[in-house]
């Protein structure tokens, strides 16, 4: 072989085991662009496959890895799941540091981007890390373990294009799992105002909520304080998707160019939602509740209705067992889709990190493993997505857990999961919503002025 | 060192021994640096460094990360063109009332009435109590506050228990009421603390003062507005440098009781600029309220200082 014919049977080499060893190289785009013409390449590779070097596999191997991994503080499942990990896994060891979810917003950047990066953290955001190019690109690892067979809206979360608008572009995170928001009801008090079954239109809830209030009791628990973040986004967002269309809420989410949250459907959202406040169907000192206070005094029976997500079933069902119940949000029209939010419990890869392989093969197995399912639903009380045909977990009978997977395949099918309206930036939540909504509750706004002030401050940070 | 400790009046020898003289104070003023040093190095690093650093970044647009871009004064005029910010300082302002006047105040008239009447056993008591919340983390003691100041909480029961159960609320969520809440808290915290220094300070006082006055027949208001006060212009200057920093450069307090809510209601400067720059990652636009913030500070404090340097001249 000459000189020039083996440089032309390494690239092609290159080239062929970067398309096909995804482990090994990440991102389709960050691959080495072929300098030699296709046909050599494809003629070199016809060489003896004895030559070639063994294609790096989507596992932790055998010899001893330890993965470095940020958790969030106060979620045991991604311990658990760990544990479990090393068990099936025993090569595997893990050095897991754990933070509250508002250090890590603080911390993620300088983490990312230090000296010995995580192969395996918790993102509280990810658009500006992955502009900066300090997560890895997942999608050479979606290809090779077949994540994009999934089934779609999965994924797309956790995509951001090279513009930084999410939901389209290279894969950068994945969910351990996908939690599902709605309104957990107090069976109890939910007879006690004549509630047989869920409300099916929201016309039917609004009843509800006034047949709570005649009979006085607290329509609604929800929490409120500037330190939890203002609640009243839940409902908000859940009327927003009840009387109008998910897809612009997305794409407001998503930073798609010209979106607006100010829209006539979302005016008449947020109307609702004052005349709720006006009606007195909130408690009256919600913007001084926390969100562990607010759990507890529903937990206590304060309140027939609130809206929370599947993270809280293991508490509600320990604390409130057989009388806790959920449904989803009902749409406006009858017959209509219900629409939920949905997001991932989002886990990324440090564009620098030791051990990515080993990393992206246990965000495989979390998705993929029966075990590991289990501890998914389990522990965290959310659907664990993956393979449209890998079976779901059992889960105890008379779990409010039952619900929530099952109102959860509902709006697989109907296609109307939606991201929460406070991911869109990363302080529009701070900066926006909780005050906005503080003030409407204070009668300071209403609710044309709170989708034109939210809107102003998301275009101040965009612009930034 | 010989002819420094015996003087010779021969002009060789005094010359000599003011050159020994010269050294000796080089030399004790090089060990004088030298002591300083260590401390003036991590003073460097930690503060000036720092300082300086906040200065340049609040020209640029920067997330922290990425690549830093210049833009002069925008950030400036940034904070003067969103009324939420620009609104921050003037809730400072309204805190210096709540965390830097009252306690000032309060704490004259409570030292003058514990150096008055309560010495003694009293007098240690209620010192230990009112300085009390100064050795309680203020994260722990927000916390409580919290519940305290919430609508189930035991301040709203006695106010229903001694029958006006019509004026209880939220009280750090109510938007006229929230300021003034933290600004309780901020008293409780303060209060001590000046109270403690002016006592010192009475103490210092020349006690014939009190005692011609009294034989003249002065009542407690003329001791107190004819000696106390003015014998204790420099304590009361160095609290009021103390407590009014604390209003302006307020972060701990509001942060555990309310966190800038209900709708900006209680948001300081200091909460501003963490969300902005750990949340929002505009470390631009955060440096550039905390440059603004600085300079306030400062403009604020030096006329106080000047104060009480006239004072002790």
């Amino acid at each position: 072989m000459s000189k020039k014919n083996i440089s032309v049977f390494l690239a092609g080499l290159l080239v062929l085991t970067s398309l096909l060893s995804a482990c090994g190289a990440p991102a389709p785009t960050a691959a080495p662009a072929p300098t030699v013409a296709p046909t050599q390449g494809v003629a070199a590779a016809t060489e003896p496959p004895t030559t070639a070097p063994t294609a790096p596999s989507c596992d932790c191997g055998t010899g001893p890895v330890v993965l470095n991994a940020y958790f969030e503080t106060g979620f045991d499942l991604p311990f658990k799941l760990a544990e479990e990990f090393t068990k099936q896994y025993p090569n595997v060891t893990w050095d897991i540091k754990q933070d509250q979810f508002t250090n890590l917003i603080n911390e993620t950047p300088r983490l990312l981007s230090g000296d010995n990066p995580p192969d395996l953290i918790r993102l509280p955001t990810m658009v500006s890390f992955a502009k900066d190019g300090l997560l890895k690109n997942l999608d050479g690892y979606a290809a090779t373990l077949g994540w994009d067979k999934w089934p779609v809206p999965q994924l797309d979360q956790n995509r951001v294009a090279a513009d930084g608008t999410r939901g389209s572009g290279a894969l950068y995170a994945m969910g351990l799992n996908y939690s599902l928001t709605g309104v957990f009801y107090n069976k109890k008090l939910a007879a006690q105002i004549g509630m047989t079954e869920p409300p099916k239109t929201l016309a039917e809830f609004d009843d509800l909520l006034a047949k709570a209030k005649a009979a006085g009791l607290l329509p609604i628990m929800q929490w409120g304080s500037a330190k939890s973040g203002m609640g009243l986004a839940f409902p908000l967002q859940a009327i927003m998707a009840s009387v109008g269309p998910t897809g612009p809420i997305n794409d407001w989410i998503f930073q798609k160019k010209g979106a607006t949250i100010d829209t006539p459907s979302n005016l008449t959202a947020a109307q609702h939602l004052e005349q709720w406040i006006k009606n007195g169907y909130l408690p009256p000192d919600i913007n001084a509740i926390e969100y562990t206070d607010s759990n507890a005094r529903f937990t206590k029976g304060e309140g027939v209705f609130t809206f929370n997500g599947d993270w809280e079933n293991a508490s509600f069902d320990k604390n409130m067992a057989g009388n806790v119940g959920f449904f989803l949000m009902p749409p406006a029209e009858a017959g209509g889709s219900p629409a939920a939010m949905s997001a991932p419990l989002t886990y990324g890869i440090a564009a620098n990190a030791k051990n990515a392989d080993c990393a992206a093969f246990f965000l495989n197995w979390v998705a993929s493993n029966p075990g590991a399912r289990q501890i998914d639903v389990t522990v965290g009380g959310s659907n664990p997505g993956g393979p449209a045909d890998a079976t779901m977990p059992t889960v105890a009978a008379g779990s409010v857990t039952n619900e929530t997977l099952a109102a959860g395949t509902v709006i697989g099918k109907a296609g109307t999961a939606m991201d929460f309206i406070a991911n869109s930036t990363s302080s529009i939540f701070a900066q926006g919503w909780t005050p906005e909504l503080q003030k409407m509750v204070g009668g300071k706004q209403d609710a044309a002025g709170l989708l034109k002030a939210v809107q102003a401050e998301y275009e101040r940070e965009l612009a930034q | 060192m010989a002819s420094i400790a015996t003087p010779d009046k021969h002009p060789i020898a005094l010359a000599n021994s003011r050159w020994a003289r010269f050294k000796r104070v080089r030399r004790e003023t090089l060990a004088g640096w030298l002591f300083a040093l260590p401390a003036l190095l991590m003073y460097a690093a930690f503060v000036l460094v720092p300082l300086l650093l906040t200065i340049v970044y609040s020209f640029y647009r920067w997330n922290g990360i990425g690549p830093m871009s210049w833009v002069g004064l925008k950030n400036y005029v940034t904070i003067f063109q969103v009324p939420d910010l620009l609104g921050t300082i003037f809730n400072a302002f309204w805190l210096v009332l709540w965390f830097s006047l009252i306690p000032v105040g309060l704490g004259l008239i409570v030292s003058s009435v514990i150096h008055r009447v309560a010495t003694g056993r009293f007098g240690e008591i209620a010192r230990t109590v009112l300085f009390l919340p100064q050795v309680i983390p203020l994260v722990a003691a927000g916390i409580i506050w919290g519940w305290l100041l919430a609508l189930p909480g035991l301040i709203n029961q006695m106010i229903k228990a001694i029958g006006l159960g019509a004026i209880t609320r939220a009280w750090l969520g109510d938007f006229d009421w929230a300021l003034p809440s933290v600004g309780l808290i901020g008293i409780w915290v303060l209060l001590g603390f000046c109270t403690v220094l002016l006592l010192t300070g009475m103490t210092r006082v020349d006690q014939a003062l009190y005692e011609s006055a009294r034989i003249d027949g002065a009542s407690w208001l003329t001791e107190f507005v004819a000696i106390t006060v003015p014998l204790l212009r420099h304590e009361i200057g160095v609290c009021l440098t103390v407590t009014v920093t604390a209003a302006l450069a307020a972060f701990d307090i509001v942060y555990v009781s309310t966190a800038g809510g209900p709708g900006n209601s209680t948001a300081v400067p200091g909460i501003q600029i963490y969300i902005l720059a750990f949340t929002q990652r505009a470390i631009g636009l955060a440096s550039a309220l905390a440059v603004m913030l600085m300079i306030l500070v400062v403009v604020v404090i030096l006329p106080i200082q000047r104060l009480t340097r006239e004072s002790r001249q």
